[in-house]
């Protein structure tokens, strides 16, 4: 129980560390998908199976290929993608992360009351039954919201990645482009008269 | 014996990497990587509180939890088609170069 | 005297009897609890998970061999000759040459490619698809893993083949290595969402996620006759058709064989792969059917359910095999009959037709098990008649409608005169 622990904290917090420090952009891409898929096993293993599952089947399986899509997508002229690291600005930043990193740990030396073991190896894991109920009874507000913010993320995604048309020109069309229709036969016309 | 501190300590640790990314790299699309790594964190402290009360009381942690990765999803795709569309615009990904939507 | 007396006379009274349905039933089980009795006590729980690992991966592995030479051979006869018919028994031992002709040949890795992407990207796509195949039940207990979640389980880990074949594409340094896998990737995404509605339905009739209780949901028969399969309700039915053009799709099985086809792009993500590597990724291809037609095997027909009470002698697992043999025959004729499918055409097929009937699929199964409270004579008929009417008219109005608006109609046949 704590070597799983162990190894899948060690895993997680590697990738995660690799994700930010590579300097290709694709293996930093990979090593995310490493480290989310890492955070899926935490789940598994504090007991919540549906949550790890579909935490795996939304970041490794969705989000990881959008990611990597927007990648190629957005490269310049070669395959490799090095990134910069400008000498005196990243100092600043890994300081205040840093900071803000302490101050949780110090936060969580000092709470108590969070001995107990709830959902430990002995304890029952989360029963996918009781949260459909919940979704489809209490909270069932909440899941259609949720639905209705994938659908508009959806459409807006789509909608913002289509590439911007150029307004027409209302007068005609011009000389070497083919009417409408005739396409093929005209060209291969005008070549045997000319 | 693994309780909630543990599981609370490594979501801080992935909360400080991904704030770290967030602050220092210079890629639009690393900063959201970064972004989703903070999220994560905040996911696996939900998962640790709601394993620590034991999953009879703690489903409701676990929804919070399934409607943030919902949530974290849908903002992930509408970024990357913002990045696309920015990229298509002015040909780089980087966050340094100085934007025309400022001033 | 029965041979329960028999045997307690000889002095070997310890013993029991077993017919021969028992032994070949239960055989495998016994073997395993005879082997993981053998080990001390802390072995014991690493061999229990340890032996049916390596028996699936035997099992399939040497399905595999056979499913490369079966395929060969049924290709050949749809397209009228022999296939492969030199190497063993009327050539059933071609897989043992193409193994061998595959371990050494020359290992080229293009100069330019990312050499550790390149290696890991074959064994990420075969470590997950063998991980899904974990989960299916193949005969009364004979099942690797049963967690609570089990299909969410097959489906998590499915995903992650995508992932590897991004990684085989852009690890090639080769524009059409990545183009391949850009359209790999776009179809396998578009056809997961028809595939893992279609299995909804089954996980909302029957219950549970677990595949262990889908198939035994499946038990007992109709009348004592016709066994209670999902594929014998229209939604069944429905279902089943719907699951077999996704997971065909799903992976890269023909006609949705685009981003490998010979003739278009090489090898698609694959190129650039040779010897083991590219047998990992075609071994990785052939799990990934076996896997999704074992899935459908468990969700739709009945797992390894007999198909007449007279019939359960025969062992469990036979029946798992023989129906799964029949799908692969299935995906077989699927690929010898029907031309590719254009990129375009595949993600339209996807996302316009099987998507809205996977949906509506999910509704005939409401709408029959809201009309299962009908007493009448006849009733059963009607019922039938009636989801089927719901599910088979708007799949044949609908593809009539998206083709039409296409510019398509019904074909028209020219002969010579």
């Amino acid at each position: 129980m704590a070597t799983g622990f162990i190894i899948l904290a060690a895993v997680t917090l590697g990738a995660a560390l690799a994700s930010v420090m590579l300097r290709r952009l694709v293996h930093c891409a990979l090593c995310w998908t490493l480290s989310m898929a890492g955070v899926a096993g935490l789940y598994i293993l504090a007991g919540a199976e549906f949550l790890g599952l579909a935490q795996l089947i939304v970041y490794v399986g969705a989000v990881a290929i959008l990611i990597v899509f927007a990648i190629l997508l957005t490269q310049r002229r070669e395959l490799l993608s090095i990134e910069r690291l400008t000498a005196g600005s990243w100092v600043t930043g890994v300081a205040v992360a840093g900071l803000v990193a302490g101050c949780l740990w110090i936060g969580l030396a000092y709470t108590r009351g969070l001995g107990g073991a709830g959902g430990a190896s002995g304890g029952p894991a989360l029963e996918t039954r009781e949260l459909g109920e919940l979704l489809m009874g209490r909270y069932v507000v909440a899941f259609e919201v949720a639905g209705l913010v994938l659908t508009v993320a959806l459409i807006g995604a789509v909608i913002l990645a289509l590439p911007f048309e150029q307004p027409r020109e209302a007068s005609g069309r011009r000389a070497d482009r083919p009417a409408a229709g005739e396409g093929w036969d005209a060209r291969r016309q005008g070549g045997q008269g000319a | 014996m693994i309780t909630a501190h543990h599981y609370l300590a490594v979501a801080a640790m992935l909360f400080g990497i991904g704030l770290a990314g967030a602050l220092t790299r210079r890629n639009s699309i690393l900063v959201l990587m970064s972004i989703e790594l903070m999220l994560n964190a905040a996911n696996l402290n939900l998962v640790a509180f709601g394993r620590q009360a034991g999953w009879e009381q703690g489903s409701q942690a676990a929804l919070w939890v399934m409607c943030a990765i919902a949530i974290a999803a849908a903002e992930s795709g509408v970024g990357l088609a913002l990045i696309l569309a920015i990229y298509r615009h002015r040909r780089s990904a980087h966050l340094d170069e100085s934007p025309p939507l400022k001033g | 005297m029965n041979m329960e007396g028999i045997l307690a006379l000889t002095g070997w009274g310890g013993l029991r009897w077993v017919g021969p349905v028992e032994l070949f039933e239960r055989g495998p089980v016994w073997l395993r609890d005879w082997a993981v009795g053998w080990l001390p006590e802390g072995a014991k729980v690493w061999a229990e998970g340890l032996i049916p690992a390596v028996a699936v991966l035997a099992v399939f592995g040497l399905l595999f061999g056979l499913a490369t030479v079966a395929e060969r051979k049924l290709l050949g006869r749809i397209q009228n000759r022999p296939g492969p018919n030199r190497v063993g028994p009327y050539g059933w031992l071609q897989f043992a040459a193409d193994g061998v002709k595959m371990l050494t040949k020359e290992d080229v890795v293009p100069r330019s490619a990312d050499r550790v992407l390149h290696f890991l990207a074959p064994i990420v796509m075969l470590a997950p698809v063998a991980l899904s195949l974990a989960v299916i039940p193949y005969g009364r207990d004979l099942v690797a893993a049963d967690p609570r979640c089990g299909l969410l389980f097959f489906f998590a880990v499915g995903s992650a083949a995508e992932v590897a074949a991004f990684m085989a594409g852009w690890s090639s340094r080769n524009k059409y290595s990545l183009l391949g896998a850009m359209r790999a990737i776009a179809q396998m995404i578009s056809y997961e969402l028809p595939l893992v509605l279609s299995a909804l339905t089954v996980v909302m009739m029957a219950g549970s996620l677990s595949l262990v209780e889908i198939v035994e949901a499946q038990s007992g028969y109709w009348w004592g006759v016709i066994p209670r399969w999902h594929v014998m309700t229209p939604w069944g039915l429905a279902g089943l058709l719907l699951f077999m053009a996704a997971a065909a799709a799903a992976s890269n099985r023909a006609p949705f064989d685009l981003p490998e086809g010979e003739s278009e792009i090489i090898g698609g993500f694959m190129t650039e792969y040779s010897g083991f590597k590219y047998a990992i990724f075609f071994m990785g291809e052939y799990f990934g059917m076996f896997a999704v037609s074992g899935l459908a095997v468990t969700l739709f027909l009945g797992g390894w359910q007999a198909p007449l009470a007279v019939l359960e002698a025969a062992p469990s697992y036979g029946w798992f095999f023989l129906k799964l043999g029949v799908m692969i025959a299935w995906f077989i004729w699927v690929r010898g009959t029907l031309p590719r499918l254009r990129v375009d055409h595949l993600l339209n097929f996807g996302w316009k037709y099987l998507l809205p009937l996977g949906a509506l699929n999910l509704l005939v199964a409401m709408v029959w098990r809201g009309l299962g409270g009908w007493a009448f004579p006849g009733a059963g008929a009607v019922r039938w008649l009636a989801c089927l009417a719901m599910i088979g008219l708007p799949a044949i109005l609908w593809g009539r409608l998206l083709m039409r608006s296409r510019g398509w109609g019904p074909r028209v046949y020219r002969y010579a005169s």
